[in-house]
């Protein structure tokens, strides 16, 4: 269980999160939503201990973030970061190696061989494996970090808007390998995502946060209403059922504001 | 997950660098000795070449070690003046204390004091430039340079200040010179050097996960502080051991950290800190053997490789302003 007691966070007098209180139960997917600027990256580097702590405390089960030496963390809880610069010349399997280093710190074991293994294959990377990354394409990048974190195996994985670059395909293909670790290995996933739909057909539950505060949290049916996104995001926006979920089509304005 | 294990990927290429380090060697030791003063040249020989391979180690760790710790590898603690800063603590001592007062202290009590002031000032410096958040690679590289300028001056400022006398016991540091090492911390210098050894080897790996930058290694659960901080601590006594054996040399570290990351690429920081170490002892000794013992240019090594390092310099600058 993830508890957010009171997380209030300014940069230079700018007040960014305002006393967000947010329980997320153990295991399945939450996705995090809001409009560029609310906090959500700003939340992610609080619970993963990138930013420290100026108010409130968070805590994943027993561990308080800021009293859990950083090794233990590591083991529990991984992160993706929304912008990543790899300056470090690795091929894609030493990158998501890497993963590893918080259970082997240093000597991978055989185990640690298998689950990156297992890990590349997830992100459809084998065949990329020995690749340096500053000769993949956007897309392919963004998969080896996501491989990385998930070879790292921990319990809580929060990931900052891991479709970023990624086509249709493996785009869908990422929210399933999510979706199947958190009901067979009982996972949990914080996950930022823009589109909105990804998150009504794949998340458990999501939160919308605005200038810096929680402004719901509910299920996907509950939260993707065309009254709540206007809520959210100011913008009209039609919803349609397809297929059991709810599709917002907020590529196009409604007919009537047109 | 190959690359964990240097052998097969890298064993041949380490095997050839060792076999050159140690030819580089043997000549220091055969080529141009005068006839019938085998024994004379051979006494002499040693602690100069033991000498030149404790630079060429101290250079190519503390070069490694900033690139892997500021997340460029353009700079270098030469680059950025930080041997000039060591001579400036130099001059310093002798202005505050005189030049014969400084001769009459013992020369390893006065080196270790001036180690000492020389971690605590860059471990400071390093930490209030590079803990920030991810800082722009050219700004940082246009502050290194500034920073390299004005430690140069300043050091060089503090020369004029003091008394004529006192001038000459500092001249001699302020210049490269590989055929005048500095013999009398030889004893020293080894024990130090020998000293960084665990730290370097002990925390490759903690280094290998430093290069992914701040926010991977903390995900990772690296102590990032704490690395830093011995990192910092370390370069500022390597690079004081180097500049007090031979003096500053400004791009030798970029010379032979850029040819070792081209041998081996993708390889990780222990193995590639062997590879700088064996390169630069080959740079160092081999052109040692050449240019003094061959040719009899006395003090032209130097200038020759700060000629080749300042190209290299120069090409990355270009290549990083082309991107
Ligand atoms: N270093 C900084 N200095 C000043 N303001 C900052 C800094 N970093 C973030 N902010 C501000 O904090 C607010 C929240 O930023 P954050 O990155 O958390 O937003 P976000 O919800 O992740 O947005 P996006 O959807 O665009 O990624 C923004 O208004 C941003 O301008
Ligand atoms: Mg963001």
């Amino acid at each position: 269980m993830i508890r957010i007691n009171g997380v209030s966070h300014q940069i230079a007098g700018m007040p960014i999160l305002s006393d967000v209180t947010l329980t997320l139960p153990k295991g399945g997917i939450t996705a995090l939503i809001g409009p560029n600027g609310a906090g959500k990256s700003t939340l992610l580097s609080l619970m993963a201990r990138l930013t420290r702590i100026q108010s409130g405390s968070i805590s994943f089960d027993d561990a308080n973030v800021a009293e859990t030496p950083t090794q233990e963390l590591a083991k529990r809880l991984s992160i993706l970061r929304q912008d990543n610069v790899l300056t470090a010349r690795l091929t894609v399997q030493d990158l998501v190696g890497f993963g590893r280093y918080p259970h082997h710190k240093g000597r991978p074991g055989p185990n640690d061989v298998k689950l990156v293994n297992d890990a590349l294959e997830a992100m459809a990377l084998t065949p990329l494996r020995t690749r340096f990354l500053d000769e993949l394409s956007g897309g392919q990048r963004q998969r080896a970090l996501v491989a990385m974190v998930l070879a790292q195996d921990t319990d809580y994985v929060l990931l900052d808007e891991p479709l970023n670059n990624l086509d249709m395909r493996h785009a869908r293909q990422m929210m399933i390998r999510l979706q199947t670790a958190a009901r067979t290995q009982g996972k949990s996933f914080v996950v930022v995502i823009h589109d909105i739909n990804f998150a009504a057909a794949y998340a458990d539950r999501i939160v919308a946060l605005k200038d810096g505060r929680v402004l719901a949290t509910g299920t996907p049916a509950e939260i993707v209403t065309p009254a709540m996104l206007k809520d959210i995001f100011d913008l009209d926006i039609v919803v349609q059922q397809i297929a059991g979920h709810p599709f917002a089509l907020h590529q196009i304005a409604p007919p009537s504001t047109q | 997950m190959r690359s964990d294990s240097i052998a097969p990927r890298f064993g041949l290429r380490l095997g050839l660098l060792g076999g050159a380090a140690l030819i580089a060697v043997a000549l220091f030791f055969v080529l141009g000795v005068p006839a019938g003063a085998w024994a004379f040249a051979l006494k002499f020989r040693v602690g100069k070449v033991v000498a030149l391979i404790l630079v060429a180690f101290a250079i190519s760790a503390s070069t490694q070690l900033f690139h892997v710790t500021t997340r460029n590898q353009i700079l270098t603690p030469a680059i950025m003046g930080f041997d000039a800063l060591y001579l400036m603590i130099q001059t310093g001592l002798v202005y505050s204390i005189g030049g014969m007062a400084t001769l009459s202290i013992d020369p390893v009590a006065k080196f270790s004091a001036e180690v000492v002031a020389m971690m605590v000032f860059s471990t400071g410096l390093f930490l209030w430039l590079f803990t920030a958040k991810s800082r722009d690679l050219h700004l940082l590289v246009l502050v290194g340079i500034i920073f390299g300028a004005l430690f140069r001056s300043l050091s060089n400022f503090a020369a004029r200040m003091i008394d004529p006398n006192d001038f000459v016991v500092v001249q001699g540091e302020m210049f490269a010179r590989f055929n005048a090492v500095n013999l009398d911390l030889l004893w020293i210098s080894i024990l130090l050097c020998a000293g960084t050894v665990p730290i370097l080897w002990g925390m490759r790996h903690q280094f290998d996960v430093l290069s992914l930058g701040r926010e991977t290694a903390i995900n990772l659960g690296l102590r990032y502080k704490r690395v830093m901080l011995i990192s910092f601590a370390t370069i500022g006594l390597l690079v004081s051991v180097s500049t007090a054996l031979v003096g500053p040399i400004t791009f030798f570290g970029l010379l032979v950290t850029h040819l070792a990351y081209r041998f081996l690429p993708g390889a990780r920081f222990g193995v590639t800190l062997i590879a700088t170490t064996l390169v630069a002892i080959v740079t160092l000794v081999g052109g040692q053997a050449i240019f003094e013992h061959v040719l009899g240019f006395k003090g032209t090594l130097s200038v020759v490789i700060d000629m080749l390092g300042g190209l290299v310099f120069l090409t990355l600058l270009l290549k990083g302003a082309a991107k």
